[in-house]
């Protein structure tokens, strides 16, 4: 048994044991225990995972585990991970971890609530470490469906509508991608044998261009919805600022890079020559999501709101990057992914801290948090400068490598995509800053607000879980950077051979 | 004998249940109750042991591994709707008439394995009879309830109806073949314009059991007027009984013209899928909500006969099997909830998750399997139904169908809303269901869970559907 199996098999305790819990405090503790584990297994596969490499252990993929499951249809349980899938394990663990701490506050229902947020974490892993269509694409649903009760029930606003928005905009990708992938599989096997779910097997097999091209805006645009793709992104302001703090802090921070991750492990990487052809649609399309995302965030006053929009720019970007087609730039978009999940979970925590203590999202009735919950105030910060991309902190590193990668293609057309993106770096500046100066600097405007507590421990434990996780990529970059390329490596190469294909 | 042993053992639990009524005081009928449901499980055990194949009446009726298998499909259902009517049977405005239900069901049942065995349309023809007549009975059983009493004079109507329809097709099948067996007539469908014909009345008729658009009208309002648990048996017993015998007739016996029969299903896929969804939407009763949402199903069952060939006989066969325990989990909160407190409409419901979690988690997974929720059985149906479409080439049809699927998530989740979500003054109160109901819930959560993760089920009727094309 693969040491991957155990992140499918302690979510499915943890919920066992929840479900045995007699009290709220021993549902909180079943979950910390068992996310943790879960968090301590994550490292350990980063630490078997680089030890390996290290021995010279050079296979496309690792910890390979591989079980029959449908004989008739070549259905297989197929688990294994490279260096991208390891990485987004890693974000999953410590986004899921702060996310039990930061809903130490649930009060009705805790056990539905934990139950819902494990199950939905495990779909996650799930999809992480499958490599198979099939099973991928069931993790993806279960990782979807718990969202409408996580909103719909714990969450505060317009949540039956949001609720009922996300979940059918997200299946609405969904069935895309089942088209997508049953479309795969009937091509899988071009030189006859037995057809297949095997994203390995079915990466060696050239898919005719016609059937790529069909299959591609599918696969595409299925993966993009849950990816923020304008304009499919329509849910995700509504559903973020909905949702309870935990699940923001889930969606924007793992289940959006679901959707950024299935496009660049399924749509490039099976139809590359389709990505290829059709690729400057998307490219479009994502360019204009990172500078609408970003614009969108200036305009509004509920901090929820301003997170969502600003994750829609920073989840096109991740799109942008994948859709350069080099090394480079791909790079960045992995990159991307973990530092932005890292760091919107971090502000989404914060957020619902916040709120929690002032019971306001909106930014015009709160000022000078600062002197009333400083640990709080110097936290949101940290998560401000990262998201602007200062130095030192993760977000940098992303899109430093992002926009060199972007740069290195010559022609116009990814010139003029590369400059309006990068643009968005200052409007994102413009945001984060007038937030920052709004809510924490300044008088104090409500005098309730004088007798607000700082941070507790376990919002302490949560925020500084994800601060280090932030940091340790701004201050050593090169480990994870070194992991993910060796992942990229095959992916690169397909996408090279795939391009003579070009007029 | 042993060829025909599920029809045999099932004749002679009617008969014991037959004689022990007569010696049952009128006031004391209701003890009739655990020995039906004993004997009925001991056939569906019987069943499952291997039987020899073998063909009865010069070729009238055959009996195969497959056939054996859909018996034992229907066996189950049986069982479970006979567990699930317990709590039902026992109100006083029944307890006249208990003996009736379960002799009845049998009837129509014995019917129905007819009807899946015949090698012969007059055989068909009888078994399809036997199978509705009883059921028209059932339907109107709470005879003082007007809307009981129409709805089994409208299914009645209906059946008859789409019976003379259906002969008058038959009759010019044996017009232009000169026989009725299917063997011999098989090779005899050329496609000439009176078989074509007949062939179109052979559809009608059958699509007036399905209850396939547009021959669907009869049934929200039978559903609705009639027992849950009648409801229940008609939404899933006899029409997958009708699917069953419909799609081995369209494989063996219309096989040469699959041509013609594909794109005249594809037609009828996407109406009905559509329109049931559509309709579905609208609902407010949760009879009349779970009809529409039956003919929608129906519609995806098409997906799987239209995918033809092997693949296409499982699919059909397993998403059936998969949808029995779904609707009958749906029909089950549905009946209990009804004979307490008299209540069918969706915004009754409301916070129903605060009272009653256990029914409402229930009838949760049922409503996820029906969309086709992973892990659960219904996600692994429709799932292998897009994949025997899609071997067929009709990716525009999935697709469509697919945009249906969330459609019809829509639909489910206002349930789910309105048991999770939505909070109620005046919440159906907490009660506690009897063993039976508890019994009957608990199988169909465990085939909704189990059957997905076990391959072992879709490998079996894989096996068993081999040879039909």
């Amino acid at each position: 048994m693969s040491i991957l199996t155990l992140f499918i098999i302690i979510p499915v305790l943890t919920i066992i044991g929840i479900l045995f819990s007699k009290s709220h405090m021993q549902v909180k503790w079943v979950s910390v225990v068992g996310m943790g584990l879960q968090l301590l297994s994550a490292i350990g596969l980063i630490l078997l995972y680089l030890a390996e490499r290290k021995a010279g252990n050079m296979a496309e993929v690792l910890f390979v585990q591989d079980n029959l499951w449908y004989e008739t249809l070549n259905i297989h349980f197929y688990v294994g991970v490279d260096g991208v899938s390891v990485a987004m394990i890693g974000l999953t663990a410590l986004v899921v971890f702060a996310g039990i701490f930061a809903s130490w506050d649930i009060v009705d229902l805790p056990r539905e609530f934990f139950t819902s947020l494990i199950l939905l974490a495990s779909g996650v892993f799930g999809f992480f470490i499958s490599l198979d269509l099939f099973t991928m694409f069931l993790f993806y649903e279960l990782a979807v469906i718990p969202m409408y009760l996580l909103i719909g029930i714990w969450g505060s606003g317009p949540r039956h509508y949001s609720a009922m928005k996300l979940t059918l905009m997200l299946m609405g990708g969904s069935a895309f991608i089942l088209l997508g992938i049953i479309g795969i599989y009937m091509h899988s096997a071009p030189n006859g044998g037995p057809l297949t779910f095997d994203l390995i097997k079915i990466s060696k097999e050239t898919i005719p261009l016609d059937i790529q091209c069909f299959l591609f805006p599918f696969l595409f645009v299925g993966f993009g919805v849950l990816g923020a793709l304008f304009p499919f992104h329509t849910w995700s302001p509504d559903g973020h600022a909905s949702a309870p703090t935990a699940v923001s802090m889930l969606h924007a921070g793992v289940l959006m890079k679901l959707g950024g991750y299935g496009c660049y492990r399924v749509a490039v990487f099976l139809l590359p020559a389709a990505a290829h052809e059709l690729g400057w649609i998307f490219l479009i399309l994502a360019t204009i999501g990172v500078i609408y995302g970003a614009f969108g965030a200036i305009w509004q006053k509920d901090l929820k709101y301003i997170n969502a929009y600003s994750s829609v720019s920073h989840c096109a970007l991740v799109l942008f990057a994948i859709l350069m087609f080099n090394q480079t730039a791909m790079n960045g978009a992995i990159m991307q992914m973990i530092s932005h999940g890292i760091m919107t979970a971090l502000f989404f925590a914060l957020i619902g801290m916040i709120y929690g203590r002032t019971h306001t999202r909106y930014i015009n009735e709160m000022g000078g948090l600062m002197k009333v919950m400083p640990f709080l105030a110097v936290a949101y910060v940290i998560a401000g400068l990262a998201s602007l991309g200062l130095p030192g902190f993760s977000g940098f590193v992303a899109e430093m490598t992002i926009f060199i990668g972007a740069f290195q293609n010559v022609d116009t057309f990814h010139r003029v995509a590369t400059i309006i993106a990068a643009s968005s770096i200052v409007v994102t500046a413009v945001y984060v800053l007038r937030v920052v100066g709004i809510l924490l600097l300044g008088k104090i405007k409500n005098e309730h607000f004088e007798e607000i507590k700082d941070a507790k421990w376990h919002d302490k434990i949560s925020v500084v879980t994800l601060i280090f996780g932030i940091t340790l990529i701004g201050m050593a970059p090169l480990w994870l950077s070194d992991m993910i390329t060796g992942g990229l490596g095959p992916i690169v190469q397909k996408l090279l051979a795939a391009a003579p294909i070009l007029p | 004998m042993l060829i025909m042993r599920h029809e045999l053992l099932l004749i002679a639990i009617t008969v014991i249940l037959l004689i022990v009524e007569i010696f049952l005081p009128n006031t004391q009928k209701r003890k009739i109750i655990l020995p039906a449901i004993l004997l009925m499980a001991a056939v569906t055990v019987l069943g499952f042991f291997p039987g020899t194949p073998g063909i009865l009446f010069g070729g009238m009726f055959q009996s195969s591994q497959l056939t054996m298998m859909l018996k034992n499909i229907l066996n189950i259902g049986v069982l479970i709707i006979f567990i699930q009517s317990v709590d039902w049977l026992k109100q006083d405005q029944n307890k006249e008439k208990v003996s009736e239900f379960f002799l009845l069901m049998l009837s129509t049942l014995i019917g129905m394995n007819f009807m899946i065995s015949s090698g012969d349309f007059l055989m068909f023809y009888i078994g399809l009879e036997l199978a509705t007549i009883p059921v028209a009975a059932l339907a109107a059983y709470e005879r003082l309830k007007e809307k009981s009493a129409e709805a089994g004079v409208k299914l009645i109507f209906i059946s008859a109806l789409s019976s003379g329809i259906l002969l008058y097709g038959l009759s010019m099948i044996y017009g232009t073949t000169g026989t009725m067996y299917f063997v011999d007539v098989a090779p005899m469908i050329t496609g000439a314009p009176l078989q074509v014909l007949a062939f179109i009345f052979f559809f009608a008729g059958m699509a007036f059991k399905i209850s396939l658009v547009p021959f669907h009208l009869w049934t929200a309002d039978v559903y609705e007027g009639a027992p849950v648990n009648v409801t229940s048996y008609l939404s899933v017993i006899s029409k997958g009984a009708a699917v069953f015998i419909f799609t081995i007739i369209l494989y063996t016996v219309f096989s040469k013209i699959a041509v013609m029969w594909s794109e005249l299903l594809y037609v009828i896929t996407l109406l009905t899928i559509t329109v049931g969804n559509l309709f579905a939407m609208r609902q407010q009763n949760l009879k009349r909500f779970l009809a529409f949402s039956s003919i929608a199903q129906a519609g995806f069952i098409l997906l799987g006969v239209i995918g033809q060939s092997q693949l296409g006989m499982t699919t059909v066969i397993y998403f059936a099997l998969v949808y029995i325990f779904s609707n009958l989990g749906a029909f089950g909160v549905v009946g209990i909830i009804s004979n307490r407190t008299g209540k069918e409409n969706i915004n009754d419901y409301d916070g129903l998750y605060r009272t009653n979690p256990n029914l409402s988690l229930v009838m949760m997974l049922a409503l996820f399997s029906l969309a086709g929720i992973p892990p659960l059985a219904g996600f692994f149906g429709k799932f292998f139904l897009f994949t025997a479409a899609a071997k067929q080439g009709y990716y525009w049809l999935v697709l469509i169908a697919l945009v249906n699927t969330i459609i019809s998530l829509y639909y489910y989740l206002l349930v789910i809303k309105a048991m999770l979500l939505n909070n109620s003054d005046q919440p159906i109160a907490k009660f506690k269901s009897d063993g039976y109901t508890r019994l009957g819930l608990l199988l169909c959560v465990a085939g909704i869970v189990i059957i997905g993760f076990t391959s072992s089920v879709y490998e079996l009727v894989f096996n068993l559907s081999f040879g039909l094309n």
